[in-house]
Order: structure tokens, then sequence, then C-alpha cells
């Protein structure tokens, strides 16, 4: 247990900038990797964690070179080898599961051959020991039926499928190290606790050293044995997964854990302010400066080593760390948020709502109406409040942002209606919408580099909506932008930026900016955090939070994250396949009885505590099309009870805590099933 | 990676952000090889009337194809006039008409690549198919067609070329078009309710607009070297002009002993292409376009 596999000895890593400044993104890292040890990098983007792991095998990214320092592989240093050497290496010794490495598979072969090309570079098998060895790979990613499997394209699988056959592939070669590189992210919720779940048992049944490489601390919490905390290029912080998550002694690393919303918690969590220094930026004194809330004159001036603390195990680079000694309670804490007035009069009703994507046939089209028995959406009924946040929670597909779409107008329903106070019927043709009814409906939407025109600064970002509303001009126009960027506490100074001068967290405050500049009723977020940072997240989060509070807006809040819908949301509906599963009070909703497949995706929320243990309950199939009868759920329900689920739609049940529940099971059941 | 950095504050005006694509286009020596080069033919095209030494079109049977001499730097051609002068006269029209002809080219490609991309569906299918489908005559039976039935002028050849030249601007526009209205900010324009003009003016053109004029300035030589084939076949510039074209037509039987006369003229036009070539190439890389990726002609 005790070899060292390998060792990065005080590697510094850089690039020349086009004033000929030479700027290192790591620097100064050392790292051991013992046999058989699951090593997590955890990092913020930016902080080099990448770089760090491809580093690990040898291979520095175009523009990038090695500044100083080794990367020994079993005492050889891989950054020294030639390419012939490292091809050696690569693929049978360390082998690599990129992000996205299971969309990466090439479209038009079949899975079976593409492991069998890995297996011909990487051994030295024979024809029907390949084959043999081929079914071996798939049943040990625990792929179901592996013989037809082999046969079938990566169309034809799911992306957690996919996500399995990329780590087959990597195991081909029988490597003595994978690295693997965000190798969840992007993928459901249940599926990324059952890919994290086979990775476990991976490195467990063959002895595989892992280093695993993520933003997520809940995904890292699952999988390692030691923890690798980045910050601006450095290690801040490094020791055994227990210690760092429960008594983390770094102040990055105490903030970041209080970032993360958990799911015991109901309040928002703690944002840390500022953002992360850029390479080059940083000329003296510890990086974290800026940030840090125990920082002293002397953090300023020198910057610290890192220490090594024998009793801990635990290697830290602060000076004031011992203040941070046995405060670990407080890490159970949260902002509590104001709750909304529940006497608050309806603003928006969803009756009936069904949207389809079928395509019309003519007929249909000369009558204006789509003829489709399976919408992708259907019965949403829904009544929001004013002023209350209400949450869509659900996997991918499951329609959460296809009805955000229908409420903003962007996309046609096929039945129900959408009513806007005091039950004025929206049209769901936005060109029959009337300008004021277009203003009260803003959105903002996941990814702030695609939300905002790369072209136009700030200024002209926000001066749309003004212009187009308010008809502002002049100086008028300038004092209410500057007024919204106060808001969004960015300064006057950033009128002049255009988006990509902007870190993901300011670019995220301007588009939040840019839905307030129309002074809406309401704002429909889609996945709005989920393309930051946990820090940055916490940050916005707060901020939704604080402009609701003073500004009486009400949210319809779409994501995936049931941690973070917790934090937020004052309602929230459960979604699967476009119907509606469960609704209620965020509190109740987090409390059992709840409906099957709201348990199963509580069960798979990862939390970054070692002792929270997702619990699978549930193949993580995925489905293409809702079922054409019965419950909506039915395909992959763990406590289906038999014909009348594929038969019949259930009936919703109010449970006593105020959530209500569509399944046949009788909710009392139900909830003498969860204790 | 540095220009990421959040330290660059001022906003910069559409003049000094001209000079500073310029300023990186010739920071590499291709893109100031080019560029000077572009830059050599402009002013000589502006100055040649000014400084050539002889009349163009002044034939003397006593100075039939002599070789390059004191006198006459590049020899004279087999009517005795002097290659020099002519040749440096015989960018002219040339560079004049293409590049009027681009522009045409680049405003009904663009303007039509933008709409098909814009509307999409059964619109652009058709849209598209007639463009191929009159494109896929051979452009130059077509060119021959038109001129011989409304003449070589000028009047008539720009807006030709211009024509001919548009359909690989239409798919680029068209793609680009493509790329930029599946982001969420067209999604969000739409949702707030601006009208489609104001969505393809502030929304759309800014950022299609470079990789159409990149496409324009890649036409521009091609479209210089279609010109210069028609002069060549003797539809283009009529004589006595100077132009390359013509020169090199002209002169090929007397190739063998009379080489001077042929080799100005394709220096003269095969200089100005690889010019353009070359600035076109640093402008695509100035503005982060990579052609090698995006060019789908
Ligand atoms: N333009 C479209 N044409 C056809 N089907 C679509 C289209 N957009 C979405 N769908 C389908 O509609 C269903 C719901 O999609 P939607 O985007 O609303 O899901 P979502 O819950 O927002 O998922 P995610 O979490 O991935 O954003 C999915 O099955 C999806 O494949
Ligand atoms: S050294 Fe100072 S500034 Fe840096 S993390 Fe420690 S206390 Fe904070
Ligand atoms: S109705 Fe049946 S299939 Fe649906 S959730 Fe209840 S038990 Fe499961
Ligand atoms: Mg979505």
């Amino acid at each position: 247990m005790n070899e060292i596999i390998e060792s990065v000895k005080n590697l510094s890593i850089g690039f020349n900038s086009q004033k000929g400044k030479q700027i290192s993104i790591l620097r100064n890292v050392s790292t051991n990797i013992k046999k058989g040890e699951t090593v997590g990098i955890v990092g913020e983007s930016g902080s080099g964690k990448s770089t760090l792991a491809l580093a690990m095998m040898g291979y520095i990214k175009q523009g990038l070179f090695p500044l100083k320092g080794q990367c020994l592989f079993k005492s050889e240093d891989l950054l020294k080898m030639s390419s012939r050497q490292l091809e050696k290496i690569r693929g049978r010794k360390i082998a690599m599961i990129p992000q996205n490495a299971g969309q990466a598979l090439t479209p038009n072969l079949k899975i079976g051959y593409q492991i069998d090309e890995a297996l011909k570079l990487h051994t030295d098998l024979n024809k029907t020991e390949r084959d043999k060895k081929i079914s071996e790979l798939l049943n040990k990613v625990r792929l179901p039926s592996p013989e037809t499997m082999a046969f079938r394209y990566p169309h034809e699988l799911s992306g957690g499928q996919q996500q399995r056959v990329a780590v087959a592939m990597a195991l081909a070669g029988k490597p003595d190290l994978l690295l693997l590189d965000e190798p969840t992210t992007g993928l459901d919720v249940t599926t990324q606790a059952h890919v994290l779940e086979l990775l476990r048992f991976i490195a467990k049944d063959t002895g595989t050293s892992m280093i695993y490489v993520s933003h997520d601390l809940g995904a890292i919490a699952q999988v390692s044995d030691r923890i690798v905390v980045m910050y601006a290029g450095e290690i801040v912080l490094e020791g055994p997964a227990r210690k760092i998550l429960k008594e983390p002694i770094h102040p990055y690393t105490y903030g970041l854990l209080k970032s993360i919303p958990k799911l015991s918690l109901a309040g928002l969590p703690a944002s840390m302010p500022g953002s992360q220094p850029q390479p080059g930026s940083i000329n003296e004194g510890c990086s974290f400066y800026d940030r840090c809330n125990l920082a002293t004159d002397n953090c300023k001036k020198n910057s610290p080593d890192l220490e090594h603390i024998k009793e801990l195990d635990t290697n830290v680079r602060c000076f004031n760390y011992k203040e941070l000694i046995n405060q670990n309670n407080n890490l159970q804490t949260s902002i509590t948020k104001k709750s909304n007035n529940s006497e608050a009069n309806e603003v928006l009703k969803l009756k009936d709502v069904s949207i389809s994507y079928a395509k019309q046939k003519f007929f249909d089209q000369l009558l204006n109406k789509i003829s489709d028995q399976n919408p992708t959406v259907k019965d949403i009924n829904i009544d929001i409040k004013k002023g209350e946040t209400i949450a869509l929670v659900g996997e991918s597909g499951s329609g959460k942002s296809t009805i955000l779409k229908s409420i903003a107008g962007l996309l046609k329903t096929k039945d129900g209606q959408i009513k806007f106070e005091n039950d004025r019927i929206l049209s769901s043709d936005l060109k029959m919408r009337n300008p004021n009814d277009l203003r009260a409906i803003q959105l903002i939407f996941q990814n702030p580099d695609e939300s905002l025109n790369p072209n136009h600064t700030v200024e002209q970002i926000l001066s749309q909506p003004l212009k187009l509303y308010f008809n502002l001009s002049g100086e008028e126009l300038k004092k209410n932008i500057i007024d919204l960027l106060k808001k969004v506490r960015l300064g006057e100074f950033y009128m002049s930026r255009y988006p990509r001068q902007l870190s993901g967290g300011e670019k995220q405050r301007v588009a939040v900016a840019r839905a307030f500049a129309a002074k809406p009723d309401i704002i429909l977020c889609d996945e709005v955090t989920s393309a930051l940072d946990v820090s940055v997240q916490a940050a916005v989060l707060n901020l939704l939070q604080q402009l609701k509070e003073d500004l009486g807006t009400t949210y319809v809040f779409v994501s995936h994250d049931l941690a973070v819908v917790r934090a937020i949301s004052d309602r929230v509906a459960v979604l699967y396949q476009g119907r509606l599963c469960e609704i209620g009070p965020s509190q109740n909703v987090y409390k059992f009885p709840s409906h099957p497949y709201t348990e199963v995706l509580l069960g798979a929320v990862l939390e970054p505590d070692p002792d929270i243990k997702p619990k699978l309950v549930a193949e993580d199939i995925v489905e293409e099309k809702p079922p054409e009868k019965g419950c909506s759920f039915q395909g992959r329900c763990p406590r289906k009870i038999g014909d009348i689920c594929n038969s019949e739609v259930p009936p919703w049940q109010i449970g006593e805590n105020g959530n209500a529940i569509r399944c046949h099971i009788n909710i009392e059941e139900l909830a003498s099933l969860q204790q | 990676m540095e220009s990421n950095l959040i330290t660059e504050d001022k906003q910069k005006n559409k003049l000094e952000k001209a000079f500073e694509i310029l300023k990186t286009m010739a920071s590499k020596p291709s893109g100031l090889i080019g560029l000077t080069i572009v830059l050599f033919h402009v002013v000589l095209a502006l100055i040649s009337p000014y400084i050539a030494p002889y009349d163009y079109k002044a034939i003397s049977p006593n100075t039939m194809l002599l070789a390059p001499s004191a006198e006459h730097w590049f020899g004279t051609d087999s009517l005795g006039r002097d290659v020099f002068t002519r040749t440096i006269l015989g960018g002219r029209t040339a560079l004049t008409v293409t590049f009027f002809g681009s522009l045409i080219a680049l405003l009904w490609g663009g303007l039509l690549g933008i709409f098909c991309g814009l509307v999409g569906g059964k619109i652009d299918d058709v849209v598209m198919r007639v463009v191929d489908a009159f494109l896929s005559i051979p452009w130059i039976l077509a060119m021959l067609l038109i001129v011989s039935l409304l003449g070589t002028s000028t009047e008539v050849l720009i807006p030709a070329l211009g024509f001919f030249y548009g359909k690989g601007i239409v798919r680029v526009a068209r793609a680009a078009t493509h790329d930029v209205i599946a982001k969420d900010f067209i999604v969000s324009a739409r949702a707030r309710g601006h009208s489609n003009m104001s969505i393809i003016w502030n929304e759309i053109i800014p950022n299609v607009r470079d990789a159409i004029l990149v496409e324009g300035a890649m036409r521009w030589s091609w479209m210089l070297l279609g010109f210069s084939s028609l002069s060549f076949l003797g539809f283009g510039v009529s004589p006595p002009t100077p132009d390359w074209g013509l020169m090199i037509s002209n002169a090929r039987g007397l190739m063998s002993f009379a080489y001077w006369s042929v080799i100005a003229p394709i220096v003269g036009l095969s200089s100005l292409i690889i010019g353009i070539n070359l600035t076109a190439d640093a402008f695509a890389k100035a503005l982060g376009i990579d052609r090698s990726t995006k060019a789908p002609v």
C-alpha cells in the first residue's frame, strides 16, 4: 500500500505572455500517489487542476511548458521522455478518462470494435483472447447484456453507459494509474452516483491507483482516500479525505465547503467574496489574501509555505491555520432566508399545460392544432404566488426548460392555458403578447457565455431592455445602467467591458442585471448557477435572494441540483418525463414520504461528506419517451406495485406535510416504506 | 490568455480597433508580406498614370520585341509598346473591377446567407437549391454567355463577377448565422420582444460580420484570377487598355524568344493574388477565425 507510483516534485508550468513575460499557472507543486490509492484533486476552474493531471501523464498542453520540477512515474521523469517512450506508458501503465469521454467515442464504430482497438494498441492479446476480454471489460463496468452491447453504436447508449464504455477502454491496458478529469460532470445526478460507485468498486477490485480531478467536492468525497485542494496554481491543503472534508484547516477549503448547499440545510450557503486571481497577477503574499477573513498584514507581504502537520497527516499553506483547528461544527450552518408570505395572490397559473415537439401534420397545420397523444410535457398544473420562488427539478429531459420556454412564449403550448395576473390568458405565441406582458416575464439562462452577445459591451447589453421597454436615452439611460450594476454589486467601470473580459460570476451578474432592467414581475431562471464555480454559485444565489426580498420578484427556478433548490426555493415541483410527480413546500418535499422518484433523486445527491453515501435505489436507465399510459415513472420505479402502474395514471394524494404526490401507493404506506 | 485579463479597461473606438487588427496582422511575417504587397499594388494603381515613362498605346514598328534595356526596363512587346509602362498600368482595371465585384458579392451573398440562416426550414432549402443549381453551370461558360450578350463593359463585368463569386459567401454567412442563432442571447432578445430587424442588426450581424469579411477577402483573390482568365480569353478588358490577363494572352505565343513580355504581367498578377491571399489569412487569424476548420465552400 505504501509503494509510491507517481511522485510530482516541485513542478511549475507556465507560458510566455504576449509581452514576453513568463507566467506560471502551476507553482511548485509536489505530491505523491501511492499504489492502490485514489487521490481527489479539487479546485475551481482555472486553479490548474487539469494541467497538473495532464502533466502527471507526461502531457503538457500546447503553448505551455514546464518551468521546473519533475513528474516521476516509477522513478522515471515523464517530462523528459521522448514521445516514443511516452507512447509505451500511456494507455498501458497510465490511462486517462477525459471529460465527456463518453461523447468522444467515434460515432460510426461499434462499441466492441472500439474497445478491441484499445486492446490491440495496449496489449499483446490475440483475437480470441481479446474477444473474451471485451466481454469481461463490459461486465466489469456493469453494462447490461454485454453480448449485445458490443454490437451497438455509441448513440444507442445513454450518457452514463457511454461513460462506462470509456472506463472500459481505459481499463483495457490494465493501467497502474488511472487519471479521471471531471468524469461525471454533465451527467445526470442518478447517473453520476452510479458511475462514481462503479469507479470506487474498480479501484478496490483491481488495485488501480486513481487520480480524480473535479470541481465538485461532493463527487470527490465519494471516491477519494486523499484530497488535494488547489488554488491559483498552488496546493493549499492536502490530507486524508475525512480530515479535509470534516475539519478543513485552510481558510479557502473552509469557505469552499461552506459555500456548497447541503440537503440538510434549508438556508442559503455562505459565499466567499471575490474570485480567484488570474495567473500572473499574483506578485507577493498569499494568493488567497483578497478573499481571506483570517488575513493579517503578514499574509500580504509573505507567501506561506506548504507546512506538514504531523499529528493531522496534513499539509497546509497558511500562516493562521491554527485558528481553524476544532472549528468543524461551524460547517453545518447557513444563512436563513425570508420566506414569502403565503397569503399573497397568484401571479401565474399553468392550467393543464401540455407541450409537444411533434411536427404538425399538414391538415393539423391548417386547423392550427397539434395532435400528439403522448406529448413531451403533459398536464402541468401549477399556481405560482407573487413573490415566491418555485423550483422545477428533474433530470435532463424532464421538460423543465420546455416549460420555461412556454411560459416565456418561445414555445407554443399544445393544450392548456398560461394565465397571468387576474387570470388573464397569455397567448402562447410571443408575437401576440403585448409589450407589457413581455416586459413582465424575463429569462436568465444557464451559460452567460451564450446568453450575452460577445460583441456588445456591458453598457450595450444593459441598455437593450431599457431602450426597448422604457425608451430611455442619454444621461437617464446611463444613470439606470449604473444603478443596475450597483444592484448586482458591480462597479460603474464595468460598463465598457466586453463579456470576455469578465469572470464567470461577473458575467452571470450582468445577465441578472439585464433581466432586472425590465422591472419584471416574474423571472424564469434556467439552471442559472450550474455553469459557475461553487463559491461563485453561492454568491449568485445570495444575490438573487436579496434582489427578490428587495423587489418582490417571483422566480421560477429550474435546476437539476436538489441541494441548490433546497437552498433557494419556497416550493418545489418534481418532474419526470414531462409529468409532475410531486409538488409542495420545499421543507416538506425533502422529508418523507415522498414520491418514489423524489426518493431516487434525493438518494443520489452527492454530499461533500464521506459519511453520507448515495443510496442507489433505481437503475440509471434513460428513457427516450414518456410511457403512453399509466404512471410516467413506471419504467424505473423501485416501488412499482404492478399492472395498475402501467395502465392507469396515478391520482394525486396530499400528505399531512402539505406535499402532493402522484402515486398508486397509498401515501401512509409510502411513509412506512420509506422509514 | 492575456487578452482575457480583466485589466484591459478602456473601450476602444472603431478606428483604434481597426488599427489594432492591422497591427496584429502585421505582427507575423506572412501577414506583413501580404499587407505590403497589397499596399504596393494599390499605391501603384493610384500613381501609375503619373509615373509611366511611355504612352501605353503608342505603337511603334521600330521598337518591336526589344529585349530589356536601360530605356525599356522590361523590353517591348510585339507592337513595340513599353512592357514596363503596360505592366504598372495593367492592374488598374483588374483591381477596380474585382474590388467592386467583391463588394457586390459580399452584399448579396452576405444578406442572402443571413436571411437563409435566419428563416431556416423550407424557404432556406429552396433558396439554397436555386443558388446551387444556378451556380452548378460552369461559371466561365455563363460569363461568356453574359459578356457576349451584354458586352464587356465594366458595368456588365462587375455585377456579373459579383454574382458568381457570391455563392461561397452565401454558404459561409448561412453557416455563421446558424451558429449564432442557436445561442441564448438571440433567444433572450426574442423573448424580450425585439423586432426581427433589430435582432438581425444588433445581435446577428456583429457576430457574423468577421467570418463574412474574411470570406469576401478570400473571394477577391479568386475573382482576380477569374477576371484575368476572362481577359486572357479576350472577354475582359478590350485592347488597347493594358491588362495583365490580356498581356499574357498576347505574348504567350512569343514566350520562347521574347519571354520578357510575358514574365512581367505574370509576376504582377500572381504577386497580387498571393498578397491578397496572405492578407486575408492574416485578417482571419487576427479576428480569431480559423479558416482551416471553417471553410465550408
Ligand atoms: N427542439 C426540440 N425538438 C424535439 N425535441 C426536443 C426539443 N427540445 C427538447 N426536446 C425534448 O424534450 C424533452 C424535454 O427537454 P427539456 O430541454 O425541456 O429538458 P430539461 O428538463 O430542461 O433537461 P436539461 O436538464 O437537460 O436541460 C427531452 O426529451 C428533449 O429531448
Ligand atoms: S496565509 Fe493568511 S491570507 Fe493566506 S490563507 Fe492563511 S490567513 Fe488567509
Ligand atoms: S404509480 Fe407505480 S410506478 Fe408510479 S411511482 Fe407509484 S409505484 Fe411507482
Ligand atoms: Mg434545460
